[in-house]
C-alpha cells in the first residue's frame, strides 16, 4: 500500500520536503507504526516524531496512535500548534 | 489564498481583515444580538525578552479551514451565540500587524466575552497554525504560547 506522508512547520524544514510518497509492505500499520518506522529511517526527525506533543492527522482529521491506516491514507505529522 | 467555510464566518487569508466592516457584516442580518465581543490578536515587536522582527505563520491547507468552522460551530454551540467570526493570518507579519480576530455577537454580554475567550485559549489548541519566530540572532519555531 501507498501512504502520503505530510510534514509541517519544524518537521517540514527538518525532513527538508514537504510530502513524501512511504509504500509499505506487508500488514497495514496503525499511526503509531507508521510514526516509528519513519523516525528508525530518518534519525534528524526521530526526536520530533516520538514527542509526545506531536500531532497527527489522517485524511485532515486528528487521529489516536492506534488510527489503523488504509492505502491512499494521507498521514500528516504536525508539531504542536501556535496559531493565535 | 482563502480558505473558507460558512459564508466565510470561519477563514484563514494573508490580507489583512478590517474589523469594522466584519463587525457591521455580522451583525447585518440580526435584531436579536445584544452584544458582541472583538480579540484581535496583533503581533508585538518582542517576546520573552528579545526582539521581534517579523513572524511567519504557517498553516495546513484544506484542514484549517474545517478546524476553524468546528471551532465556530462548537463556540455557537456552547455558548448559545447568535453568531461568531473568526479570522485567522498567513504569511508573514510584521509588529503591529494583526493576527487574528474574533467576534462573537450574542444576546447579553457575558456570553459573548466567555465566548470570546474561549475561542482563542480552543483556537491556539487545536487549529493547525505554527508561527515561526524571526529575531536578530535567528529564527524559532514556537511551541504552544501563554
Amino acid at each position: 500500500m501507498k501512504l502520503t506522508v505530510r510534514y509541517f512547520a519544524v518537521l517540514r524544514e527538518r525532513a527538508g520536503v514537504e510530502s513524501e510518497v512511504v509504500a509499505w509492505d506487508g500488514p497495514a500499520p496503525d499511526v503509531a507504526r507508521l510514526r516509528e518506522h519513519l523516525a528508525a529511517r530518518e534519525p534528524v526527525l526521530g526526536g520530533l516524531l516520538r514527542s509526545g506533543s506531536l500531532l497527527v492527522a489522517v485524511n485532515r482529521e486528528y487521529a489516536a496512535p492506534g488510527t489503523p491506516l488504509r492505502d491512499g491514507d494521507e498521514v500528516a505529522f504536525l508539531p504542536p500548534v501556535s496559531g493565535g | 489564498m482563502r480558505d473558507e467555510r460558512a459564508d466565510g464566518r470561519a477563514r484563514v487569508q494573508a490580507e489583512p481583515f478590517d474589523a469594522g466592516a466584519e463587525l457591521a457584516r455580522l451583525t447585518a442580518g440580526s435584531r436579536r444580538i445584544g452584544g458582541v465581543a472583538l480579540f484581535v490578536g496583533l503581533v508585538r515587536d518582542f517576546s520573552q525578552g528579545h526582539a521581534v522582527e517579523k513572524i511567519l505563520f504557517e498553516h495546513f491547507p484544506g484542514m484549517t479551514g474545517a478546524k476553524l468552522a468546528e471551532l465556530r460551530e462548537a463556540a455557537i454551540g456552547r455558548f448559545g451565540l447568535v453568531d461568531l467570526l473568526v479570522v485567522h493570518r498567513c504569511g508573514e507579519l510584521a509588529p503591529g500587524d494583526q493576527i487574528v480576530l474574533i467576534a462573537a455577537a450574542a444576546e447579553h454580554r457575558a456570553a459573548a466575552f466567555a465566548a470570546c475567550s474561549w475561542c482563542i485559549d480552543e483556537l491556539k489548541r487545536t487549529v493547525p497554525i505554527w508561527k515561526k519566530e524571526h529575531a536578530p540572532d535567528g529564527a524559532v519555531w514556537l511551541e504552544a504560547h501563554p
